[in-house]
């Protein structure tokens, strides 16, 4: 969508904040969704990352069941990295995104719209496809049920954490590796609460101590990643 | 920014007046580290028994706790430093938080590497995944990145705010990921390597190491201190020190 069309929308001062938010929602998937290659593209990297161990480790179902919460969670943190640049740099380079920080809308809630956006269209997927994948590792029906879940919460998770390092990293060179320094130590507590929660499964423990950690970890990464995501965005456009 | 009693906390936040405060400082600061340092290591080499346990091995911790401590310390400060900077807009603040940054890398760097080298010996491997090795390591992942945005961004406001950011937001992270990785470690390998039931200390193994402890904290005032003046003259080499010849 253009800059104008963008001013249209948005100049006219009777749009609540609800409804502001709610079209910017609409309008980062839609834009996403006329570049189907770039979002497919994360979607295939998860199974053909996946598929690799396997091929790497041996086809011994039994290491491969063992291996696979790790396998996958990994790989899911990595495609959703991946694609973490997008959330905000086309907005940034077309000037999209200056007009939108201008509006009279909270900075914070509109960066929260656009992850949210991005979260639909990037970690979301994986928690349809990840069961399927679970099942080439050998996994039961419980731990692909568990796996779903904290995919469903974690990626979200993620994304949020991960909007911190796309907003700090914006327009600058060399910004793909280096956006993966800074977000993959602050990915690990989502990891392991993630993984532990289908390897308790698998050892036949409850996961639901893992599941509430995680949910944790996500109500804080709601609260505050916004927050330090638009701080960032406030000193990239400075 | 005058006060009613007259004193101007604000006076030395200008890199003006605090580069030759620092100047003053620095001796100090450096002699004394030096001196408690040595002191330190002669009652941690010499001075100190045997561990019955342990053997002569376990002396490494004279150096590996104070490192540990100090590199946590460090990055807590760092945060500190950014977050004034971010809330008073102070350019010394930034100068403060990355010039910590490299000392606070190199103790965490220590504190792994001593922490491997007590490791051969007493659990017989250089590596393993106990939860604070790991924490330490995963600190040092922060620190890198830190760098790694203040020298991505050409920019140099930029890049102090962002990476203030970036401090900040690892600075909430530490306890969560330390206690992620204390929780992880319990669920996969049990209670085979436990850290916390540390035999009783004897006095003087404690009184070493809070002087090894005391020793590094001058020391990294004394660093710090010289790369802030370092980082004043980079940054304003038209200011009125640079003309007075300093």
């Amino acid at each position: 969508m253009s800059v104008i069309t963008l001013a249209r929308e948005f100049g006219t001062s009777e749009l609540s904040t609800f409804s502001v938010l709610y079209r910017i929602l609409v309008r980062d998937i839609k834009v996403a969704l006329r570049r189907q290659s770039d979002v497919m593209a994360v979607f295939f990297f998860f199974i053909i990352a996946a598929s690799l161990f396997p091929l790497g480790s041996g086809a011994d179902s039994k290491l491969l069941s063992a291996m696979a919460p790790s396998v996958l969670w990994v790989t899911a943190l990595l495609s959703c990295m991946l694609s973490l640049s997008r959330i905000f740099a086309s907005d940034y380079a077309d000037g999209t995104l200056e007009q939108i920080m201008l509006s009279n809308q909270p900075t914070v809630l509109i960066v929260l719209m656009k992850l949210l956006a991005h979260w639909v269209l990037s970690g979301l997927p994986l928690v349809f496809v990840a069961p399927l994948i679970g099942l080439q590792f050998n996994l039961s029906s419980a731990e692909l049920q568990i796996l779903a879940i904290s995919l469903l919460m974690g990626t979200l998770a993620l994304s949020l954490i991960g909007s911190i390092g796309a907003a700090l990293t914006l327009g600058i060179r060399g910004s793909g590796v280096l956006i993966a320094i800074l977000v993959l130590p602050l990915y690990i507590p989502v990891l392991v609460f993630g993984a532990g929660a289908v390897n308790a499964v698998s050892i036949g423990m409850s996961p639901n101590g893992a599941l509430s950690l995680l949910g944790a970890v996500l109500a804080m990464a709601l609260v505050f990643a916004p927050l330090a995501s638009a701080a960032a965005l406030r000193i990239a456009l400075e | 920014m005058e006060t009613k009693s007259g004193f101007n906390w604000f006076k030395y936040a200008s890199p003006k007046t605090f580069y030759p405060v620092a100047g003053k400082i620095i001796p100090w600061c450096a002699i004394s580290a030096a001196v408690l340092i040595v002191y330190g290591l002669y009652i941690g080499l010499f001075v100190a028994p045997t561990d019955f346990q342990q053997g002569e091995g376990y002396r490494i911790i004279f150096v590996h706790v104070p490192a540990a401590w100090f590199s946590m310390f460090l990055y807590l400060l760092m945060a500190v430093y950014a977050g004034m900077g971010l809330v008073f807009n102070a350019k010394l603040s930034y100068m403060m938080a990355t010039a910590i940054a490299p000392t606070g890398a190199m103790f965490t760097l220590v504190a792994l590497v001593t922490g491997s080298l007590w490791g051969k010996p007493m659990w017989g491997a250089w590596w393993v995944w106990d939860a604070r090795l790991t924490s330490e390591l995963i600190l040092l992942f922060l620190y890198i990145g830190y760098f790694s945005l203040q020298a991505a961004i050409d920019d140099k406001n930029r890049a102090d705010k962002a990476s203030a950011v970036l401090a900040l937001v690892g600075a909430i992270n530490v306890p969560i990921i330390y206690f992620s990785v204390k929780w992880w470690n319990t669920l996969h390998q049990g209670a085979s390597v436990s850290l916390t039931q540390a035999p009783a200390m004897a006095a003087i193994m404690l009184k070493g190491m809070l002087i090894m402890a005391i020793g590094f904290w001058l020391y990294s005032i004394a660093v710090v201190l010289i790369r802030v003046r370092c980082e004043i003259l980079e940054r304003d080499n038209k200011a009125a020190i640079f003309k007075q010849g300093l």
